[in-house]
């Protein structure tokens, strides 16, 4: 007897979240453009403010249109639920703000986007949340482990050198020491990578990037895979303990899947306040529903551009993990072998100067900071999303004056070469 | 709140609120594989409006300390234990599926126990398939793949969770990955085995999803036919997992055949 089956990825990138609209029957996905909603009775209301029922009371909690793109996430990485934000930066500070308070610790990779590290390494600290940087290998994970650490962090594909993070191995050493794995995954979506399959605890994607993938609406989504034990742990108290500002709620014992979820909720989104508009959940679900399609052809592309640029003399060096020259080479063959994203980096020949005139050049290929859109991006690190770093930082992160980081788009492969080709050989005359 | 039975931690939910003798109680009793958090929602209900409640974690379940009861008499005998140990005389018992035979042979065997039992996604007999129990013998993934797939409508993965972002099938599988090897097939093979000895004299609520196809609607026929003082409330979009799936209508039919 075969077994019962579950819907394959593309039928949940089109369909989990939601059904036709039982209203209207509309198809798409309804806009609900409100703040809030009408209860039946004040019984209704006291029992949806204290979660006796399930429903939506103030779009800044939950809002259905949200709704569905967060449980469209939660389906697509197997985790037991989402919380949509007003960016992915606001997704990693509400999981951070979830575990922990003043005097708290996290270990995290230092190869990290710039403003994940801004935020680590200045804004948290002001209010007593001190982050130790590592080169994201496992062994120096384990080595900044300290007693008041709460927390492991890094990026699936460490920005900007494409760092595969090894999570089976840094889970490994999370657990052991009964703490978390936080992965930011939007280098590689669900499409690419399953970070808790690999056993990542908790993860997050700026959704303003592959997720939708037009470049249109600024969002990010945190999921939990509800596989964490906080009770077991014994390091959460915000998980753990009554939560004198909701009735005394122990959200473990409330329930232990979900306990993560429900303060981020109840507390994180009420009281921070930076949730997702509705509006930013339709277009970004618009997205979702062809990442199966978009994700093969931007690795497509990348891996042609790839190949161009890897044999161009004025080219010194390509950063992409499928290059087997790439340290994480075969780390990447084995958690990544769908592929390894559309983000990379290479040097210039000729340092700042060639740079400049190289982006400045770029006809198809659009100079922003952004990445992960349907069109060709490329920026300058140094100068524009690490500028903050100081040197050490930036070394450590793999970034020279020379680094120039592309995001290939779904244009035709050969031109977005033959804009690369003419621009490097106007570079060269720099 | 945790108490100990047969010197082993037991844990109760109990909807923050500590109990009080004057009130009436109700005990919930969650399926197989599966923790008192199956009832957040109703249990959380009756808990802010005057009952005593207590979703119970079964031994090797949630926050209970195992080893599992191996048949639903020695579950039911345990249910009763509890409420020795709290000094309750008499409770309301709302069962889910395994919870729900639980309370029956409670409501059979302790009648002067029992004031009312509500039978949430029961059948009788609870025939579980020869794949599903031993792919749970064999601790296989595969038997969370059919608790999870059978144990919701077939529209779940496809359709909206009434309680915002939350992805039903997700927070089943998470659940189940934290029990130890063995206790889904000890709660499985209980209910499999467990044949119905007595009479049920006390009023009985039949909870049951029109698209369960765990345990269908019909398969609660016999039981229907031998318990005349019985109700049914049928879900018409949920499956077998009411009280996620259809929490509204869960509550609404608890709340109106517990109204006092």
């Amino acid at each position: 007897m075969a077994g019962p089956k579950y819907p394959g990825f593309d039928t949940l990138a089109l369909h989990a979240g939601q059904s036709p609209d039982p209203a209207t029957g509309s198809r798409a996905v309804p806009i609900y453009q409100t703040t809030s909603y009408v209860f039946r009775d004040t019984e209704h209301a006291a029992s949806l403010f204290n979660m006796e029922r399930a429903g939506h009371v103030y779009s800044r909690i939950s809002n259905p249109t949200v709704a569905v793109l967060e449980e469209r996430m939660a389906a697509l990485e197997g985790g037991v639920g989402a919380i949509a934000t007003a960016s992915g930066q606001a997704a990693l500070h509400l999981a951070v703000a979830t575990l922990m308070g003043a005097g708290s610790h996290i270990v995290a990779s230092g190869s990290l986007y710039g403003g994940s590290h801004n935020l680590l390494a200045y804004t948290l600290k002001r209010f007593g949340i001190d982050t130790t940087f590592v080169l994201p290998k496992p062994e120096n994970f384990r080595k900044a482990i300290r007693d008041d650490t709460r927390l492991l962090f890094g990026e699936t594909l460490g920005n900007p050198g494409l760092d595969v993070l090894d999570i089976p191995a840094v889970s490994a050493i999370a657990h052991a020491a009964k703490l978390p794995l936080l992965v930011d995954a939007t280098f590689t979506t669900p499409y690419l990578m399953k970070p808790f399959d690999l056993g990542a605890d908790l993860l997050y994607h700026s959704a303003t990037k592959f997720l939708g993938g037009h470049g249109t609406a600024i969002g990010g989504v945190l999921v939990d895979s509800g596989r964490f034990d906080w009770e077991a742990s014994g390091k959460f108290e915000t998980l753990t303990a009554p939560y004198s500002g909701f009735h005394n709620m122990d959200f473990e014992e409330e329930s232990g899947t979900r306990a993560f979820l429900l303060r981020a909720r109840r507390e994180g989104l009420r009281d921070f306040g930076a949730c997702m508009a509705p509006m930013t959940a339709f277009q970004i679900l618009q997205g979702i529903e062809t990442l199966h399609l978009r994700m093969p052809r931007h690795v497509e592309n990348t891996r042609k551009v790839v190949a161009f640029l890897k044999n161009n003399s004025f080219v010194d060096r390509v950063i992409y993990p499928e290059l087997p020259e790439h340290p994480d080479h075969e780390l990447a063959r084995k958690l990544l072998p769908l592929g390894c994203g559309a983000v990379f980096s290479f040097e210039i020949k000729g340092g700042r100067a060639a740079g400049k005139r190289f982006i400045e050049s770029l006809r198809v290929f659009s100079h922003l900071a952004n990445v992960g859109d349907a069109k060709s991006l490329v920026i300058h690190p140094a100068t524009t999303t690490h500028y903050r770093m100081s040197d050490e930082d930036l070394k450590k992160a793999g970034i020279t004056a020379g680094t120039v980081r592309l995001s290939v788009g779904l244009e035709d492969a050969q031109d977005l070469i033959d804009d690369l080709d003419r621009s490097l050989k106007a570079a060269a005359k720099a | 709140m945790e108490i100990l039975l047969q010197d082993k931690k037991a844990f109760a939910y109990t909807a923050a609120h500590a109990l009080e003798a004057g009130k009436p109680s109700v005990v919930f009793i969650h399926g197989a594989g599966l923790d008192h958090s199956s009832f957040a929602l109703q249990s959380r209900y009756f808990g802010y409006h005057g009952w005593n409640v207590l979703a119970l974690d079964l031994p090797g379940h949630g926050r209970s300390e195992g080893p599992p009861l191996a048949t639903i008499a020695a579950m039911a005998d345990w249910v009763v234990e509890v409420l020795d140990q709290l000094n309750i005389e008499k409770a309301v018992l709302v069962g889910h599926s395994m919870g729900s035979l639980i309370a029956l042979d409670a409501a059979a065997r302790h009648a002067q126990r029992v004031e009312k039992i509500a039978l949430v996604a029961v059948a009788y007999p609870m025939k579980v398939t020869e794949p599903f129990l031993d792919a749970a013998r064999r601790n296989d993934l595969a038997a969370f793949d059919m608790h999870t797939i059978w144990g919701h409508a077939a529209q779940v993965p496809l359709g909206g969770n009434p309680n915002p972002g939350m992805w039903m099938y997700g927070d089943n599988l998470a659940r189940l990955r934290r029990l130890a090897p063995g206790v889904l097939h000890s709660d499985l093979k209980a209910s499999n085995d467990f044949v119905l000895s007595g009479t049920v004299q006390c009023p009985v609520l039949f909870i049951l999803g029109k698209r369960d196809v765990m345990t269908p609607p019909r398969a609660a026929q016999v039981l229907l036919e031998k318990l005349s003082n019985s109700k049914v409330e049928i879900a018409e979009l949920s499956g077998h997992g009411l009280m996620g799936e259809a929490p509204d209508a869960t509550l609404d039919a608890l709340v109106a055949f517990l109204r006092r």
